[in-house]
């Protein structure tokens, strides 16, 4: 017994010098043939939860099969990715393939860790305005999001036709219908008024169909959104509660009859198709007046060929990225993962056979980025929206005088 | 100390043979020189641990604030100096004050609370009882729940609409409706100080009890004898022998809390409006979601600076508690 167990163990300890060894000559192989076989890439991404974890992978290996490469996959929180980014380019440890979410993607090419697309023969062809306005850069692509999605007003049918309310168009339907459908817990609408981005990115739709801007938020047009917002809570059609919750609470308030809408992307449709009893439908978000067209922001995540140094892995880098924003990947990961396929070329069969996704998918071809007018300022200004949208829903201030304040502040 | 030098020797090999206490050098002194260097060998662990894990990121951390040092600065390495102009542009932002009155709030409500109620429990559980053993190692739980997930259960505890505690209150008929104890510009920094109260009173306990179980029993007696019992007694006696572990608790209490970050941004984010915004809050949100990382080390050394004032406070109080 006791000499099986040292025998054991000296294999371990063997093994485990062996280990590094292997690796040291792995690595020192790959370098010296650069040019000709790279036999692995490695990833970088923050798909960490099932499903979308697997669906990624699936997709990422079928590609890396077809460059005849391995991958070498980490993937971590969405909160850390861009630490651990910044981390990697102070260390030259970037990795050959990156995932970016679309309004990070221009603060990163503009630091110069990204190489453009464009140097690997790329296709941008087909591709959604607002997905190659969130991948540029100085007039160059550097990222390209195979799908990608957006928000819209989710409704609770039951609860609509028990106060029979049709689903609202305009703001004014809207302001009706929340009420008329607050009773008791229940309240009219949720939404997400965080003092975080998400909160700038439920309000962003209707800042810009009223015709807002970011570059000044302080015009009677963003103003007039940010009032609709107020009054929403001043007359109690939705709970003050919005002013912490994050999308996925807005959600666990919907799923749980508190509130008869809300303002959520397609990330919920698993969740929403598994409550019991939950009869849902979904319309576009209203705008002030019937004859406006919603604007929605876009949303998704790019993937991008960071600046290795090595040619070689980083040919091969592109080819995954370019296999991963081909027409067959866009439809099945935006079929699995409940988003829009980023290629407007796709878009009129997708919607025909995925109907849940039909309203997502034409609010995408008019979708704007978030980065398409700041770039790398986005945050400031994406900052200033969110402190503003909190100053005038705990009435500190009246929404004009709240995005008057926001505006001036240096920040 | 014995101290036989002879007045022929040079001054240095004088220096050497201080304290051998032999008149003659060569040897001993040698030896000398050798436990020299066993002291400076000693010394070398904890001077290198200390140079890397505290040195580096002070030094850095304070020339990180004098740059223009942003997302760029990590790809490209170049960090143009910039002056004073971050500690010009926080100290001049509208959201300094605020911070900085959230802040001493935020302190202070902590520190009585948890003081406070942490010494009324280490007397409570200065009497032995049956399972007092068991009370007090209980009282240690909050300290011992990882704060991300305290304070996700503490965000569902205070939710306005389905939260435990307005249910039980509107239970009871103690208020008509929910209480927006986190989305309220009013109540969110009470809020957060009750939460991070209720954190930091196992800490508060633990140091008190400790320095009760100092006091001898005798004290207490003789005490009871002359007639001082209950609140005569713990004035003239816990009180004041207590001082010594009270100021290490409230110092070390001020210095814990000035830099709270995982409680309130779990719990209301700095917001409603910013009105649990504190200092080290903003500090974070400038460094890692602005990536404005020389104006977030600014900040970041602005709090660092309240709070060695509160170290010398306790240098000096510690020092005057020496002399009496």
């Amino acid at each position: 017994m006791k000499r099986t167990s040292l025998t054991v163990r000296t294999g371990l300890a063997l093994a485990a010098l062996a280990v590094p060894a292997v690796l040291t000559g792995c690595g020192s192989n790959s370098a010296a043939s650069a040019n000709a076989d790279v036999k692995s890439i490695s990833v970088l991404d923050y798909y960490n939860n099932e499903p979308d974890k697997s669906f990624i992978g699936d997709a990422l290996n079928k590609c890396a099969e077809k460059a005849g490469v391995t991958l070498d996959r980490q993937t971590i929180t969405g909160a850390s990715l861009i630490q651990k980014v910044l981390q990697q380019a102070s260390s030259k440890t970037l990795p050959d393939v990156l995932m970016l979410d679309n309004p990070d993607l221009q603060q990163i090419a503009a630091t110069g860790a990204l190489a453009p697309l464009s140097d690997f023969n790329v296709s941008t062809d087909g591709f959604a305005q607002g997905v190659l306005q969130a991948g540029t850069y100085n007039g160059k692509v550097y990222g390209l999001a195979p799908t990608v999605n957006t928000i819209a007003l989710f409704y609770n049918k039951d609860l609509l036709a028990k106060a029979s309310v049709q689903p609202p168009k305009t703001w004014d339907e809207l302001k009706a219908a929340a009420a008329k459908l607050t009773s008791g817990s229940q309240y009219g609408i949720a939404f997400d008024a965080n003092a975080t981005y998400e909160g700038t990115w439920q309000f962003l739709p209707f800042m810009w169909s009223n015709g807002g801007d970011e570059k000044d938020i302080a015009t009677p047009q963003t103003a007039e959104a940010l009032q609709l917002w107020t009054d929403l809570v001043k007359s109690g059609s939705a709970s003050s509660g919005v002013l912490n919750w994050k999308q996925a609470d807005v959600k666990d308030q919907f799923v749980a009859g508190k509130a008869a809408m809300m303002v959520n992307g397609p990330w919920q449709l698993p969740t929403l198709d598994k409550a019991q009893g939950l009869n849902y439908g979904i319309v576009q978000l209203p705008v002030k007046s019937a004859s406006d067209t919603e604007v929605a922001p876009l949303g998704g995540e790019t993937w991008t060929v960071p600046q290795t140094g090595n040619k070689a892995k980083q040919a091969k880098a592109a080819q995954v990225v370019a296999c991963m924003n081909s027409d067959e990947m866009q439809t099945s990961m935006a079929k699995q993962r409940n988003t829009v396929p980023s290629k407007t070329t796709l878009a009129s069969q997708f919607a025909a056979d995925n109907p849940k996704l039909a309203v997502f998918t034409d609010l995408i071809k008019s979708a704007r980025a978030r980065t398409g007018e700041l770039g790398a300022d986005w945050p400031k200004a994406a900052t200033k929206i969110y402190t503003a949208i909190q100053t005038a829903l705990t009435g500190k201030a009246s929404p004009s005088d709240a995005l008057q304040q926001a505006q001036n502040s240096n920040g | 100390m014995t101290t036989t030098t002879t007045t022929t020797r040079a001054p240095v090999r004088r220096a050497a043979s201080v304290g051998s206490g032999r008149p003659h050098g060569g040897p001993p002194s040698a030896r000398r020189r050798r436990e020299r260097l066993y002291q400076w060998l000693f010394l070398v662990p904890a001077s290198v641990y200390l140079v890397l894990f505290f040195g580096y990121p002070v030094v850095k951390n304070l020339i990180m604030s004098f740059q223009d040092y942003g997302t760029a600065t990590f790809y490209t390495g170049e960090a143009p100096w910039v002056g004073f102009d971050n500690y010009a542009k926080v100290l001049g932002s509208t959201i300094f004050t605020t911070a900085a009155l959230n802040t001493a709030l935020f302190t202070a409500g902590s520190i009585v609370g948890q003081f406070v109620i942490g010494l009324g429990l280490a007397v409570f559980f200065r009497k032995k009882f049956p399972l007092s053993g068991v009370l007090r190692s209980l009282l240690l739980l909050p300290w011992l729940i990882p704060l991300i997930a305290s304070g996700a259960v503490w965000k569902w505890i205070l939710d306005k609409d389905s939260g435990a505690l307005n249910q039980f209150l509107e239970a009871l008929h103690l208020v008509p409706n929910g209480v927006p104890w986190l989305t309220s510009t009013q109540l969110a920094l009470v809020a957060v100080v009750g939460v991070n109260v209720w954190i930091g009173i196992p800490f508060n306990v633990t140091i008190l009890y400790g320095g009760l179980q100092d006091i001898p029993d005798e004290l207490y007696e003789a005490a009871a004898l002359d007639g001082a019992t209950g609140w005569r007694s713990f004035w003239n006696i816990t009180w004041p022998m207590l001082r010594p572990v009270v100021n290490v608790v409230l110092v070390l209490g001020v210095v814990y809390t000035l830099k709270v970050l995982d409680i309130i941004l779990a719990l209301t984010g700095g917001g409603p409006a910013n009105a649990s915004q504190t200092i080290a809050t903003e500090s974070y949100a400038l460094s890692f979601e602005q990536f404005r990382f020389g104006e977030g080390s600014a900040l970041g050394n602005i709090l660092v600076l309240i709070s060695l004032v509160f170290a010398l406070f306790y240098l000096r109080a510690s020092r005057r508690g020496v002399e009496d």
